[in-house]
């Protein structure tokens, strides 16, 4: 890389003069989400704002969970987040070895229209989609909120990529021995795809979970709400409740946020796959 | 729809003749056994959708009553709609804005990320963590940031000394800061891809211009720049995507206000359809919306090309 300052002047490297400010712009307003969940009303509404609380006040939490169902609708989004996840592991790797092995009649223009319904955006679907789900009767039913997770183009096109990267040995090795295509691709290809698996994991939990103009479409009964959906419309009915709404905000960020932390090269290699193949 | 596309093009299934017939037909059903199922979902929850929309778009339509054909009159309508000329104009401000930010902030974070200098571990989560939290809890988050009685945006402006502002409350303000939190939520991911991309460039090409003389800003314009163009290509198709199907921030900031400032198409087009119930005029917007970013990708596509840089 090139080094745009000469070293030496400063007892640290100059990239910290950049990098700090911007660590802080990042993560400061995060930090200030969680403290301010735990302040008082009179706390919060002052001027110059404070920072810290003076003591942990767990109001806004009380009053989110007795005046709203946000306890629910944490269960909501857990529910159809496991349900995006798991159905697009299962899904999104058969297809996607299917495509990338297999031969069948159709494959080609299957794959095609697949790859061609990446371009076509959310908001031209929503009201033909919201008419069909209508008609079958799912609108404002979980239902709703989860079958159009349960499959997606990327995560096939993700998982045909990866099973073309990998070599066929193995797989033939078994065939030849006898076992049926389903045991080799259960005991043999899906252990080798774990890489991968663990990225479309990882994106479908990170889609599902924030998504909102679906759901919010989608759903209009407040017990089936998920938590994006719920926070959203709290929010625009009390708009000064910032406690409240900071709690609330801390449930609808802080697990994937924990996730992150925890995981996080899991999570950073899962941002850059999706920038070099999606 | 698996039955249709199994029965259809005979240049494949004349590829499968290896073998007595009942072989190719296991074969079929095979194939269609593992990829059956996520194509289904897939085509019925898009392709289908997205033709019917197009005859929902050409019709006068509540959803109840029944639709009255009008041909391209939603079309001819929306091209004069003042709400809807608003609602690009705003649209493409804010591209404007977000594509060459978010590519610019990407590429110099993701170079002083690539520092081997301390705390890097420590800056490059705090740089990611906002890509992680929901656009709508991020939005909410802005409200209070932005709050012009006790947010903390006006206590840094009164710290320097600067007068105090109305921020989303703003007509003349509130597209910007829409614009700024956005970027805050998204620049995470160019950084990421940037960061990689850099990562991947061979030393000895950097190490080799310098050997040469090259000053550093030199080394940067004519060898790192030029190994980035594929990404920088990527990444201006996909955050032309989501700067222009930005919905969430808007909801949970402005709601299209004030004073209709940050009323954007996917905005609009919601309150179209679920809102006043116009599905059939707000259909029309979906896909006139749909063809501005089908035109812009190919813009960047073929700007691209006429660089030099063949990524497609």
């Amino acid at each position: 890389m090139p080094r745009f300052f000469k070293e030496g002047k400063l007892p640290f490297s100059p990239w910290h003069l950049l990098l700090m400010p911007l660590a802080l712009i990042f993560v400061l307003p995060l930090v200030q989400m969680l403290l301010t969940s735990f302040m008082s009303s009179a706390e919060i509404n002052q001027f110059p704002p404070k920072l810290i609380p003076t003591s942990l006040h767990l109001e806004g939490y009380r009053h989110l969970f007795s005046e709203t169902p946000a306890l629910r609708w944490f269960v909501n989004t857990v529910i159809v987040s496991s349900i995006a996840v798991v159905s697009h592991l299962a899904l999104c790797s058969m297809a996607g070895y299917g495509f990338a092995r297999l031969k069948f009649a159709g494959r080609g223009i299957a794959f095609v229209l697949i790859l061609a319904t990446v371009m076509i955006p959310i908001q031209l679907l929503m009201i033909p989609t919201y008419l069909m789900f209508a008609r079958i009767g799912i609108v404002d039913t979980l239902a709703a909120a989860y079958v159009p997770w349960l499959a997606s183009a990327f995560g096939i096109f993700l998982m045909r990529q990866f099973f073309l990267g990998l070599p066929a040995e193995l797989e033939e090795a078994a065939l030849i021995d006898g076992a049926g295509q389903w045991r080799t691709f259960r005991s043999i290809v899906l252990p080798l795809a774990k890489p991968a698996l663990t990225t479309l994991a990882i994106i479908t939990l990170l889609w599902s979970w924030n998504d909102l103009l679906w759901p919010l479409v989608a759903i209009s009964d407040d017990h089936r709400f998920t938590l994006q959906v719920g926070l959203a419309n709290f929010q625009g009915m009390r708009r000064t409740e910032w406690s409240q709404l900071m709690a609330g905000n801390v449930l609808a960020t802080m697990p994937l946020i924990l996730a992150f932390l925890f995981a996080q090269r899991k999570f950073i290699a899962t941002m850059t796959f999706t920038g070099i193949k999606g | 729809m698996a039955l249709t596309f199994a029965a259809t093009p005979r240049t494949q299934v004349a590829s499968f003749k290896k073998g007595p017939r009942g072989r190719a037909a296991r074969r079929n059903l095979t194939g269609w056994a593992f990829a059956g199922p996520a194509t289904l979902i897939v085509i019925g929850l898009s392709i289908f959708p997205a033709v019917w929309a197009f005859f929902i778009s050409r019709a006068k339509w509540n959803g109840i009553a029944p639709a009255t054909q009008v041909g391209w009159r939603n079309y001819q309508l929306l091209v004069k709609d003042p709400d809807m000329i608003a609602a690009t104009k705003h649209t493409l401000l804010l591209t404007a804005l977000f594509v060459p930010g978010s590519i610019i902030l990407g590429i110099v974070i993701a170079i002083a990320l690539n520092q081997k200098i301390r705390l890097i571990g420590f800056y490059r989560t705090c740089i990611f963590v906002p890509y992680v939290a929901s656009a709508a809890a991020t939005g909410i988050l802005a409200g209070f940031v932005f709050n012009p009685q006790f947010g903390v945006a006006n206590d840094v402006l009164r710290h320097l000394g600067l007068p105090q502002q109305q921020f989303l409350e703003n007509p003349h303000q509130a597209i910007y800061i829409i614009c700024l939190i956005a970027l805050w939520g998204e620049v995470g991911f160019t950084t990421v891809i940037y960061l990689a991309a850099l990562q991947d460039i061979p030393r000895d090409l950097v190490e080799a211009a310098r050997m040469d003389g090259a000053s550093p800003w030199r080394v940067f314009r004519h060898v790192t720049l030029p190994e980035l163009r594929p990404v920088t290509v990527f990444a201006a198709i996909w955050q032309t995507i989501t700067a222009m199907q930005l919905f969430d921030l808007i909801y949970t900031t402005t709601r299209g206000g004030p004073l209709n400032s940050t009323q954007t198409i996917v905005y609009y087009i919601y309150e179209l359809a679920f809102q006043t119930q116009r599905l059939g005029y707000g259909a029309a917007a979906a896909y006139l919306l749909f063809i501005v970013t089908l035109l812009l990708s190919l813009l960047v596509i073929w700007y691209s090309r006429r660089r030099g840089s063949e990524v497609f």
